[in-house]
């Protein structure tokens, strides 16, 4: 029997190491799986990459959480605006930052979950976000040189999801979840309902199980 | 100038929205922009997206009709109108990116005649610089409009000859619509569709660091 599920969180943030690339769903509040990121900051793990669209905003949860106790060496981000923990760290020279168009962003997840290596796209020519870039053109227009991105690690967030890990999600809680989903070594989700095998509809899995490895139900 | 002249915020975003023909499917930048969603009346099928993952934004949502699991670029709370439909980052930037909006609506600190956009960083060094969509959008709408105040808070003009600061894209703005004016950006410069009430041309003249004719 295949069966994904973990009951607890120390299962399933087990075995992530110091010096991780960690990608964290979500936009905004909407698709960030808090429950895991806060598990993290338990779990010890230092030295990290994360890999998100935003940076936090309150202190007391998830990604700023792991600011706060200085786990994170570097963040990759489009939008990394209205965290205070992380402006602090950003001010003194204490975190690196990686500032990548969203649609980049989320393209460089996309291709490296596709087992394609790099792409070139439109976006930042002609912007100081081209320097150092190879820039090469198609049809008489510029287009940037830009790389697919993996991760160790995918935390992400679903609104359900069974014992072989697939998954739905609600509302505007999509966002990079389920393109995280493909790009990690370890990918696991937290889920709001466990339904049993059989009982999502297939035309209605948006995350098929192939690329959840845990998935764990959140307690509020 | 008399000061009761000109666009305040709301009418700025109202005379965009009557600009947009029904049909279109447009993305709404963060800030003055977004309000834009709320100026369309819902039996002009005007079609709004996010690029967080929604096709189909209704208006605002009554506080009982909030959904915290619905949000829009801004992070606020929105609404789903009939025929609405959600998806993933890499498919709303395939939308964006693939030439498949009609329109975007962004804010800007400063346009050029040339159409050159600077909308994501102001340099300082104290700030963080945070880009979000904003050059992927620039790129990827088939027309790109720019909704702002015609000047900076201290009084300068914020549509100049060549932008001071870093590029969100090259000559991609089409029109730029402000308090005083709709002006289209054409031939290195900018030439007035339709003046805001009170205001006259050589005021506009007079507070545009760039060729402005009618």
């Amino acid at each position: 029997m295949i069966d994904k599920r973990v009951d607890n969180l120390q299962a399933a943030l087990a075995g992530i190491r110091d010096g991780s690339v960690v990608m964290v769903g979500g936009f905004g509040a909407v698709g960030q799986p808090d429950f895991l990121v806060n598990g993290l900051a338990e779990q010890g793990a230092r030295d990290l990459t994360i890999v998100a669209n935003n940076a936090g905003w309150n202190r007391e949860t998830g990604i700023p959480r792991l600011f706060d106790l200085g786990r994170v060496r570097k963040i990759v981000c489009s939008f990394p605006k209205n965290s205070p923990a992380f402006d602090d760290l950003f001010r003194v020279g204490r975190i690196e930052l990686e500032i990548v168009p969203q649609g980049t962003l989320a393209e460089r997840i996309r291709a490296g979950g596709a087992g394609i290596p790099a792409f070139y796209t439109p976006t930042g020519v002609g912007t100081p976000m081209a320097a150092g870039k190879e820039v090469r053109t198609f049809n008489g227009k510029d287009y940037l040189l830009e790389h697919g991105l993996r991760a160790d690690v995918a935390l992400i967030e679903a609104w359900r999801g069974d014992r072989w890990g697939n998954l739905s999600y609600r509302g505007s809680g999509r966002n990079f979840n389920p393109i995280m989903a493909t790009a990690a070594q370890l990918t696991i989700a937290q889920v709001h309902e466990f339904p049993e095998l059989g009982e999502l509809e297939p035309d209605n899995v948006v995350t098929p199980g192939i690329f959840i490895h845990r998935i764990v139900k959140v307690v509020p | 100038m008399n000061p009761q002249a000109g666009f305040d915020r709301r009418a700025m975003a109202q005379r965009v929205a009557r600009d947009i023909p029904e049909g279109w499917v447009v993305n709404l930048g963060i800030g003055l922009p977004t309000q834009i969603c709320d100026l369309v009346s819902a039996d002009r099928e005007v079609i709004f997206h996010s690029e967080n993952g929604i096709l189909g934004m209704g208006p605002q949502p009554t506080p009982d009709q909030v959904d915290p699991w619905l949000v829009n670029a801004g992070k606020q709370a929105v609404t789903l109108r009939p025929g609405a439909s959600l998806f993933h980052h890499a498919d709303s930037f395939t939308m964006i990116r693939g030439g498949h909006l009609d329109l975007c609506v962004l804010g800007a600190f400063e346009v050029a005649s040339n159409g050159d956009l600077a909308n994501w960083t102001t340099d300082s060094n104290d700030k963080t610089p945070a880009v979000g969509g904003a050059m992927d959008l620039a790129v990827g709408a088939r027309r790109l409009w720019v909704l702002m105040e015609h000047v900076t808070k201290k009084g300068q003009p914020r549509l100049v000859e060549r932008c001071a600061l870093p590029l969100t894209a090259p000559g991609v703005v089409k029109r730029v619509y402000t308090n005083l004016a709709v002006l289209e950006v054409i031939d290195r410069k900018f030439k007035v569709l339709d003046l805001a009430p009170g205001v006259t041309l050589k005021e506009v003249q007079n507070l545009t660091a760039a060729p402005v004719v009618s």
